[in-house]
């Protein structure tokens, strides 16, 4: 009997304690991530949360930890995850919510969200540390206007520095006799007359959204002026208005006359890339970070030599003008301040003085760094590029640039609706204005 | 046994265990979540006392309207034609099959076993249209049509959603009404065709009412799953073009983590339990009436 009770008893005791270690385990992954951001010496690793689509950044650091970071990455190792750009402000906001953030991280899609994660004290001032690590010399002025007009302060790494504006196969346009569009209605023009030789005018990505609203932008900013959603943002202005409107009929009756091509509203942005370098489509709208696939010899079918770079075109009778490039610093990457110490420290100051060039030498990437290190044999097309970059003395931003996440979104996930002509230009203005509260 | 089971303290271990992580994966999050409902803001920026004000929003958002009407519309149509097309398959398993059904069973079943993300995967390449195009858009290319742009537009990609659900589905409700249908006594059916009752006439007066209650299980299980349905279309479409394919579900998730508003999230994951509860009551409350009319 006495056996019995013993036994039982020790079986309370083994369920009691299972139960305990159960518990405890569930919730140590709290504690761990709660307490991770208290240390003192910051992150013993340089861990990185990237946008899946962009790999010349990893590219570019896994370089440097190979090279000239060697010493660093022994002391801490860099590490790559990624994450596809349109899951990546949620995977931001549920970190920041753990308190899991990775050492470096790209800064979320819209500015807004980066502005909220400084706030919170997730994002490190990088003019105080890169003051005290006596690098910020390193780092061009203009990048960091440019920055600082975006995010309210020096708060992201301007890895890349892009303008903006129509790639365009030279190859083609001279084949069919048509001359680089000045104005909108000679870009319509251009457009019309690849249409009827059969060939897709616009290559774009409406999977993604932002390269046919950046289209959008360009024309407000071409029409009504640099400062037309400047206006909107401080609510001068709205959307609806019919100037507004306008823009996103004119973009909208691109994709009527269907110059964007069979498929818009699913292709995905490696797609639109391919259908223009390997010479389905006459022109494509995007940044010059899309320079290291035009680079890419296995990738480019037509050659870097038959590419060239138009500035967005005039609207007639507008206030902006061809010359205001639409300029960014790309989706950027900042540092956790939490992960910031000496090990991580070390890697800023070796980033700062060597990613300039190692991003010209591997990428043709023009980045926000100087180039410390002389590199040679810089393509044509990536050399034209830094000349626009110096020549312009105005830039403007994007479509979005000043939206909240939610208008943003609403943006770029209705762009494809509007060219197919699912939504019209009105309805489409008017969501993104109600988002904008 | 009884003696063990008659025993409240033997009671409390075997099932304590249990019950407590049941409570704290379940119940605590469940709670934790109906709490935000009062709150605004996020686990970044901290959370501030806003009373029901969600609710309001609620109620004049045309976003959750759209959503909501997309749930409903997605749950009617995918749960008829799970149901449906699930009976059908059983009917065959058990009237025409028979004993050879198991081979035929195994192979539509097997899709439900498949991860949710490789059949999306499956089906984006088997509607695609560029590059270049794929099976569907060449099968009627070769009927003279032109080729469609599935995910381009709202209404077909509703379609391509549907076939793939129910495609991926219909195995195993076929199977859980198969279980039901085999429960029938053969005694009864035997006498029903001596009675000369056959084809239609013995599955309107026979077959139907005596499988009633698993049927009715299966609406409630499809109608619940498809009204909570997230991962399918979220892989599929992302609830594109726009948000013309956004199930609440999709539209809650998207407020909650990328818009950072839990309070609004969580108010908009209180309507779908509702809905959800008051869906199955309306059924259980249908279906008891039938059964004792029977």
């Amino acid at each position: 009997m006495r056996s019995s009770r013993m036994t039982h008893r020790s079986a309370v005791t083994a369920v009691v304690g299972l139960t305990m270690v159960t518990i405890a385990s569930c919730g140590g992954g709290g504690d761990d991530s709660g307490g991770s951001g208290a240390g003192g010496d910051g992150a013993s690793d340089l861990s990185l949360l990237m946008n899946v689509e962009n790999n010349e950044i990893p590219g570019t650091l896994t370089t440097l930890s190979e090279n000239a970071c060697a010493d660093q990455n022994d002391a801490a190792p860099l590490s790559v995850e990624t994450v596809p750009q349109t899951n990546l402000d949620q995977q931001l906001q549920l970190l920041a919510g753990q308190g899991g953030l990775p050492t470096l991280y790209a800064a979320g899609n819209a500015p807004d969200l980066t502005k909220t994660l400084a706030e919170s004290g997730h994002v490190l001032d990088f003019q105080e540390a890169l003051t005290e690590l006596d690098v910020i010399d390193n780092v061009e002025p203009a990048a960091i206007s440019t920055i600082e007009a975006l995010y309210g302060g020096f708060n992201v790494l301007p890895f890349e520095y892009n303008i903006e504006g129509i790639w365009y196969n030279t190859a083609m346009f001279d084949e069919h006799g048509v001359t680089v569009p000045e104005t909108w209605d000679d870009l319509v023009a251009a457009a019309q007359a690849f249409a009827d030789a059969g060939i897709t005018p616009f290559s774009a990505s409406g999977d993604q959204g932002w390269p046919i609203t950046r289209l959008i932008g360009n024309y407000l900013f071409r029409s009504i002026g640099p400062d037309a959603l400047q206006r909107v943002a401080d609510g001068e202005a709205s959307l609806t208005d019919p100037e507004y409107v306008e823009a996103a009929q004119a973009v909208a009756d691109l994709g009527s006359a269907e110059f964007f091509g069979q498929g818009v509203g699913s292709i995905d942005m490696d797609t639109s890339t391919n259908e223009f370098i390997s010479g389905n489509a006459a022109m494509y709208y995007m940044g010059s970070w899309a320079l290291s696939d035009f680079n890419d010899d296995e990738r480019n079918d037509i050659g870097v030599d038959n590419i060239g770079f138009m500035p967005f075109p005039d609207v007639e009778g507008g206030a902006g003008d061809r010359s205001q490039l639409a300029a960014n610093v790309g989706l950027p990457v900042t540092m956790n301040a939490e992960a910031y110490g000496d090990a991580t420290a070390d890697w800023l100051s070796c980033i700062a003085e060597n990613y300039g060039s190692a991003a010209l030498e591997e990428y043709n990437r023009v980045s926000g760094f100087t180039v410390n290190n002389p590199v040679d044999d810089v393509g044509q097309l990536t050399q034209e590029v830094q000349d626009q970059v110096s020549a312009t003395d105005e830039a403007v931003l994007w479509f979005e640039a000043l939206f909240n996440t939610e208008a943003t979104n609403t943006s770029q996930r209705n762009a494809a609706p509007l060219v197919t002509g699912s939504i019209s230009a009105e309805e489409f203005m008017g969501m993104v204005q109600d988002d904008l509260g | 046994m009884e003696q063990v089971l008659g025993d409240k303290k033997s009671i409390a271990i075997l099932v304590g265990p249990a019950l407590l992580v049941y409570s704290l994966v379940m119940l605590v999050p469940v709670f934790w979540s109906l709490g935000y409902i009062m709150f605004e803001g996020n686990a970044v920026t901290g959370f501030r006392y806003v009373g029901l004000a969600n609710f309001a929003d609620l109620l004049s958002d045309s976003k959750v309207h759209d959503a909501l009407l997309f749930t409903l519309r997605y749950a009617l149509v995918i749960t008829i034609g799970q149901v449906l097309l699930g009976y059908g398959l059983a009917l065959l398993y058990v009237f025409v099959l028979r004993r050879y059904s198991s081979l035929i069973r195994t192979l539509v079943f097997f899709p439900i076993v498949l991860p949710t993300v490789a059949v999306a995967l499956l089906f984006q390449q088997l509607f695609s249209v560029a590059p270049q195009n794929g099976v569907v858009n060449s099968l009627i290319n070769v009927f003279g049509v032109d080729s469609v742009d599935w995910f381009g537009d709202g209404g077909t990609a509703f379609i391509v959603i549907a076939i793939m659900d129910i495609w991926r589905s219909m195995g195993f409700y076929g199977v859980l009404l198969f279980a039901g249908l085999v429960e029938i006594p053969e005694d009864v059916l035997e006498s029903a065709r001596i009675d000369g009752s056959g084809g239609w006439k013995m599955l309107r007066h026979i077959v139907l009412p005596l499988s009633l209650p698993v049927l009715v299980s299966a609406i409630i299980f499809s109608i619940n799953g498809t009204l909570k349905v997230f991962d399918s279309i979220l892989a599929l479409t992302n609830g594109g073009p726009g948000t013309s394919t956004s199930p609440l579900t999709i539209y809650m998730f998207q407020t909650s983590f990328t818009y950072g508003e839990y309070g609004y999230g969580s108010s908009v994951a209180l309507l779908l339990t509702i809905i959800c509860l008051m869906v199955t009551v309306v059924i259980f409350r249908a279906s008891r009436r039938d059964l004792t009319k029977g």
